[in-house]
């Protein structure tokens, strides 16, 4: 059975319909995302599983058992908020043990739990502290240990991340992998930042407006994203406009204006005569001067019409022979030199004949 | 937002032109009367009022400093007992303004913002219209005479009791300094809960916490530096006040402030009056030093 099952969850704001009839099934011990950008319904679902708000109509079953008339203090849910929410006048042990309290544990189980719960998170000596006392992580920490310690069913983390600059960020991600690794606990994780997402989650669902786009792993939801506004929202693509044309021996092939025929995958279902985008990411189109990239099936000459350094990576954007730019990522292995190619040379264009996703219309 | 803005435009005043004339104020009006005030308490009073000179060629006269004002304070008990008398009648005033304050600051904080400011015109309402009328109006609405007082009486009747006088009573004066005192009390405790950030009543209640768990946890203890601006708001202007025991209470319910005007303006006894004055000033600091003291306990994370 499914841990958490959400089935036909519909929540209106008078007119505005901020989930429209959203299911999703969330395995035990998963770390699943919800992204989206804001005002896509992502946060009002997490809040929607706390017992913060209802639904108009739909279930919510945790374990099989619907939670929509038991009020938030009574759900095995708990949340690790945007803002922490930590309590300014408990400190560090006081705050992490307040579930416990309130479930009216034994004192010497608290403590027990508590120190069991500063040790993982490594705030062994910071019990007495207060919260305004600890640093940005070290709050996201105590928040964390505080929304575990009474062992939830569940824990959800509101755009928890977000309050962190990029450094610690990136810290607290492998943190948070590593805690959901050791604790075993089904997170559901709320985050518009799409590289967090692909870092953390086992399996991410993109919404828009209301709706479930497309619910899969990192690796596939980048690699095949199911539609444009995935393609779009997750990563850099470039898309260009393509349709599906029948070939001389009568099978499907995939043409662009001006350029030709482009060497893809085309997904079963496409038919000849449908409309679209090609898509590929920057990473997977090479270039190069000439003979590097010859053996590619697909391979175009371009012009050079802008570059963007970027330290690790520089982004060269190339115009096409029929006007579309196409967006290529080269890592600057070479220390010291920015620009591999000039602007305005002119330059070969290719990708592997298994990269790039069409999108129907 | 409004204030901020002001107070930041504001500080590209030089400093002393800012806080000048507050303290030029407060030295002419506070802190030199303050030790005119400590000097005539050491002195003997005057014989028509006033003090007695400092030096005198009549030996007979009284003159120059002594202590006797002080040993006459403590020599009576009716004067340590009028000082717990209004201590008591203050903190009763501080707590029935608390108890019933509370709510209602809670209910405009929680309000929609846009009939919260709506809500705080109406608790300051009763500003706007002399303190002395609203006294009278007390007067005339506890009055004998008054329905209230018949109601009361009827319903005494009834039940075999005997009739009692609202009016020139305790109770008059403390219902009249609680309506004196109350928007005093709103005030702080409304400006302090508003600020409350709502995530923690969600995080509160996320984490297990049932309503009363979340008021008692949460709530309570974030509103204490409201609590304690608020009683002392009440506490300290209430313990000295004269007005309120001097129309609506009987001949047992004078008050500190009461024993300080008749010094003055009936006894003439200027340097007993000081010294009431000054021993009042010192009871309030002392009161508020503690109260300092268990706010600094309470509002430690502020």
């Amino acid at each position: 059975m499914a841990r958490l099952e959400l089935r036909n969850i519909t929540r209106r704001f008078g007119d505005f319909v901020a989930v429209d009839d959203v299911s999703l099934t969330i395995e035990s011990g998963e770390f699943f995302t919800l992204l989206g950008p804001s005002g896509c319904g992502k946060t009002t679902i997490l809040r929607m599983i706390a017992g913060f708000e209802f639904p108009d109509a739909g279930q919510i079953l945790l374990d099989g058992i619907d939670l929509v008339g038991t009020p938030a203090e009574k759900r095995p849910v708990h949340t690790v908020f945007q803002s922490y929410a930590l309590f300014p006048h408990l400190t560090v042990g006081e705050n992490i043990s307040f579930p416990l309290r309130m479930a009216r544990h034994a004192a010497a189980d608290i403590r027990q739990r508590l120190k069991e719960a500063l040790e993982q998170v490594r705030l062994g000596g910071k019990a007495g502290k207060y919260p305004h006392e600890l640093s940005g992580g070290e709050q996201q920490r105590v928040a964390l240990a505080r929304a575990l310690i009474n062992r939830p069913r569940l824990l959800l983390l509101d755009e928890s991340l977000a309050a962190l600059d990029a450094k610690l960020r990136e810290e607290m991600q492998v943190e948070l992998i590593n805690l959901q690794r050791e604790v075993g606990i089904t997170f559901v994780f709320v985050t518009h930042a799409q590289v967090e997402a692909l870092a953390l989650s086992h399996r991410i669902a993109v919404m828009n407006q209301g709706k479930v786009e497309q619910v899969d792993e990192p690796a596939r939801l980048y690699g095949f994203p199911r539609n444009r506004f995935v393609a779009d929202f997750i990563g850099q693509i470039t898309m260009i406009p393509a349709q599906v044309e029948e070939s001389a021996h009568g099978h499907r092939r995939l043409v662009v204006d001006g350029l030709g025929e482009i060497v893809t995958p085309l997904p079963q279902g496409v038919v000849i005569g449908d409309k679209g985008v090609f898509a590929i990411r920057p990473e997977q189109v090479r270039i190069g001067v000439q003979a590097e990239l010859a053996e590619l099936k697909n391979h175009f000459t371009g012009e050079v019409h802008s570059l963007l350094y970027q330290g690790d990576v520089s982004v060269y954007r190339v115009r096409l022979p029929n006007g579309t730019m196409i967006e290529a990522l080269l890592p600057n292995s070479a220390p010291g030199r920015a620009e591999l190619f000039k602007v305005g040379a002119e330059i070969k264009v290719g990708w592997r004949h298994d990269a790039g996703v069409f999108l129907h219309e | 937002m409004n204030d901020e803005r002001k107070l930041s435009r504001s500080t590209r005043f030089p400093r002393w032109l800012v806080s000048g004339p507050p303290l030029l104020f407060l030295l002419l009006l506070v802190a030199i009367p303050g030790v005119i005030m400590v000097f005539a308490s050491f002195r003997y009073p005057g014989e028509f009022g006033g003090l007695a000179p400092l030096a005198a060629s009549d030996p007979q006269t009284l003159h120059g400093f002594t202590t006797e004002t002080y040993r006459f304070f403590f020599s009576d008990f009716i004067y340590v007992e009028v000082f717990i008398k209004s201590f008591v009648m203050a903190l009763a005033t501080t707590l029935i303004c608390l108890v019933m304050a509370y709510p209602l600051a809670l209910l405009i904080a929680r309000s929609p913002k846009r009939s919260r400011n709506l809500m705080m015109l109406l608790v300051i309402l009763p500003f706007t219209s002399n303190f002395l009328i609203g006294i009278y109006a007390w007067m005339i609405i506890l009055g004998p005479q008054a329905a209230l007082n018949q109601l009361i009486n009827i319903l005494l009747g009834i039940f075999g009791a005997a009739p009692v006088q609202l009016l020139f009573s305790p109770f008059a004066v403390m219902i009249t300094m609680v309506y004196v005192y109350l928007p005093f009390m709103v005030l702080p405790l409304y400006t302090n809960l508003e600020k409350h950030d709502p995530a923690l009543l969600d995080a509160a209640q996320d984490l297990g916490a049932n309503a009363w768990q979340r008021f008692w946890r949460v709530t309570f203890p974030l509103s204490q530096p409201g609590i304690f601006a608020g009683s002392a708001l009440v506490f300290i202007p209430a313990i000295g006040m004269f007005a309120v025991p001097e129309l609506l209470g009987g001949i047992g319910d004078i008050m500190i402030g009461n024993l300080i005007k008749d010094q003055f303006l009936g006894t003439r006894d200027w340097p007993f009056g000081s010294t009431l004055a000054i021993l009042l000033t010192l009871a309030v600091l002392l009161v508020v030093w503690l109260v300092a003291k268990l706010s600094g306990r309470g509002g430690r994370y502020a």
